[in-house]
């Protein structure tokens, strides 16, 4: 064997060598971190964390902010859902090509994935600030504004899949309606966005599993409180912000908590992307 | 008779349907432009909120390192320098890594095996940056501090605990001040950096996997026909024909490095210091603001805007190329 071929061999036998290495790496951290969270969270699990509120501390439970997570989630998704599938729709079926339509969805990606705690300062500054201003002073932190930040980064996630899901939807079905003179609006509403339903609301899941988790926006919009409130135009906990609490508390009860709250969450993540998954893969049967 | 009636319904149901196209067109424009409005209002307003902080220190807020309260003096020199150096070591690290998961699944992994691995690293990408916190602040940083950190100081850095330099720390330039360190705690710059490339790794390496796709088979073929091995087909045919691309991938990866928050906040230790040393603890502009901005006032919440104001138009930029590059691919596909 020559020297050349030889070298040639073991570079390749190397270099291939590392990039098994690498995928095992990021197998190996995906597995450590899931396994830490699972085996932290389910020793912190207890009744107690469904029952009771966060005001009694190591005592307490995670009751507060489970249904501060919910309600906030609720509006956040309930504002990007409408919205993003109406702009997703406008991208794919009026402005295809245009040149607004398309520096719109460049932004879109980019929005995508722009840092959520300017989101939040931004919501800080459009929605917290003036209603400070209205209530001589009081800073009026909110659930509804924390919401409102989850919201604008939830919308990047529906308008891109509503636009991608449209933009599959086969031409054909867009040129039968239209020769049979339905007007387009109509044919939006009651043909293509139902064709491209099952996309839509996987990308609704995904933008709430994207949402669900977050934690930065939320510190100066929806703040966090110890007790229990549904009113959304109140302060309100949410799991990411108590565990962001929780973990930097020097106690170790409360860490034991945080773990809780992080295991409630993975598990609530994970289950929704399995979900979008499922959904995506049996239509794409369907259509075969 | 009978068919002036029908044209006369006729013309009422077109004149119907023109005005309800008109605002059904109007109602999803207007959608699409609150996503416009939202990127510029958050540009707006971060700026607007950082104007004191910019009118009152001007160009000196970028170079000054001071960040002080009590005096009232803000200077973006320690966050940003933060902000900057864990994501260039999350690069370091994620982009070969990413590359060799790339390389791995799109040419050497039997066919049965690709999917369920890349939908396992994709897996990574879901997990909320905050169970990463968490697992980086109770877990890796322990045992970071434990088996790591004493080797890179004994062995690289210039403070080492038995005060024998090492052939490293004395010889190469840099390297000494970079891993010398007495902090005694695993958080860091350089667990922040590690904790970031675990993140962005899975956006990186499933960018680049997709595009590796995109290569022609014939080019690959003709490559593996003359002789070539995987690594030279990997290396001199798929990477250059989908260079921009990755160039993106990267960018994307360093646009979510920059403004991830939680994550870096927990790892970073959070000291306004400006160490040389990796293994001391740092700041970054989103830690930075997630940590102070409840309870800043004035001028000091300006700052904390201003911060906001540069991070937002920094991640623009870095995603804008980003687009730009993965953009350059995806029309050579459509060719």
């Amino acid at each position: 064997m020559n020297a050349l071929y030889l070298r040639r061999r073991i570079t390749n036998a190397l270099a291939m060598t590392m990039s098994m290495l690498a995928t095992l790496v990021g197998l190996a951290f995906l597995a450590w971190i899931l396994w830490e969270t699972l085996r932290q969270g389910i020793s912190a699990l207890d009744l107690k964390l469904f029952t009771k509120i966060t005001a009694y501390g190591e005592d307490g439970g995670l009751l507060n902010s489970m249904v501060g997570s919910l309600v906030i989630n609720f509006i956040g998704i309930g504002i990007a859902t409408p919205i993003g599938v109406l702009a997703g729709t406008w991208l794919a079926e009026y402005a295809n090509r245009t040149k607004l339509g398309e520096s719109i969805r460049f932004l879109n990606d980019i929005l995508l994935s722009a840092p959520s705690i300017v989101m939040g300062l931004f919501v800080y500054t459009i929605i917290v600030l003036p209603s400070t201003a209205l209530t001589h002073g009081n800073t009026t932190f909110s659930g509804f504004a924390g919401g409102v930040a989850l919201a604008l980064i939830a919308l990047p996630v529906i308008v891109r899949t509503t636009d991608e899901m449209l933009r599959l939807v086969p031409s054909t079905l867009r040129e039968a309606a239209l020769s049979l003179g339905v007007p387009q609006w109509k044919l939006t509403v009651q043909i293509l966005i139902r064709a491209a339903r099952s996309g839509i609301i996987t990308g609704v899941l995904l933008a709430l599993a994207r949402i669900s988790g977050e934690t930065a926006p939320l510190l100066f919009t929806a703040f966090g409180n110890n007790y229990m409130a549904i009113n959304p135009m109140e302060k309100m906990s949410s799991l990411p912000q108590i565990i962001y609490q929780y973990a930097n508390d020097p106690g170790e009860s409360m860490h034991a908590l945080a773990w809780a709250g992080a295991f409630v969450i993975t598990m609530f993540v994970l289950l929704l992307s399995l979900a979008s998954r499922l959904i995506l893969s049996r239509t794409k049967v369907s259509h075969d | 008779m009978t068919t002036a009636i029908t044209t006369d319904i006729l013309e009422q149901r077109s004149r119907r349907d023109a005005r309800h196209e008109r605002l059904f067109r109007w109602l999803l424009k207007a959608c699409a432009l609150l996503v416009l409005a939202s990127l510029l209002g958050a540009a707006a307003a971060t700026l607007w909120g950082g104007r004191d902080a910019f009118a009152t220190f001007g160009w000196h807020f970028l170079v000054s390192s001071e960040w002080d309260p009590g005096n009232e003096v803000y200077g973006a020199l320690v966050p940003v320098y933060g902000t900057l150096a864990t994501s260039f070591i999350a690069l370091l690290i994620a982009v070969p890594v990413s590359f060799g998961i790339a390389v791995y699944l799109s040419e050497v992994a039997p066919a049965w095996l690709r999917t369920p691995v890349a939908s396992a690293i994709e897996l990574l990408a879901g997990i909320p940056s905050i169970i990463y916190g968490m697992w980086g602040l109770f877990i890796f940083a322990p045992f970071f501090a434990e088996h790591v950190k004493p080797w890179l100081t004994n062995n690289l850095g210039n403070q080492p605990d038995d005060g024998q330099l090492s052939w490293v720390a004395e010889h190469v330039p840099f390297v000494g001040k970079l891993f010398g360190s007495s902090y005694p705690f695993g958080a860091s710059i350089l667990v922040a950096g590690i904790v970031l490339a675990i993140m962005i790794i899975p956006f990186i390496s499933s960018v680049m996997r997709e595009v590796f796709q995109t290569v022609p088979t014939r080019l690959k073929e003709s490559a593996y026909a003359l002789g070539s091995s995987t690594w030279e087909v990997s290396w001199d045919i798929v990477l250059p024909y989908t260079r921009s691309a990755v160039i993106g991938g990267i960018f994307l990866g360093l646009g979510r490095a920059l403004g991830e928050t939680m994550a870096v906040t927990f790892v970073l230790g959070n000291a306004m210091q400006l160490s040389a040393s990796l293994l001391d603890p740092g700041t970054s502009i989103a830690s930075t603001i997630a940590n102070q901005f409840s309870e800043a006032a004035g001028l000091q919440k300006s700052a904390l805007m201003a911060l906001a104001f540069l991070l937002f138009v920094v991640t623009f930029i870095v995603l804008l190329i980003a687009r730009l590059m993965l953009r350059r691919l995806a029309s050579k596909e459509g060719r």
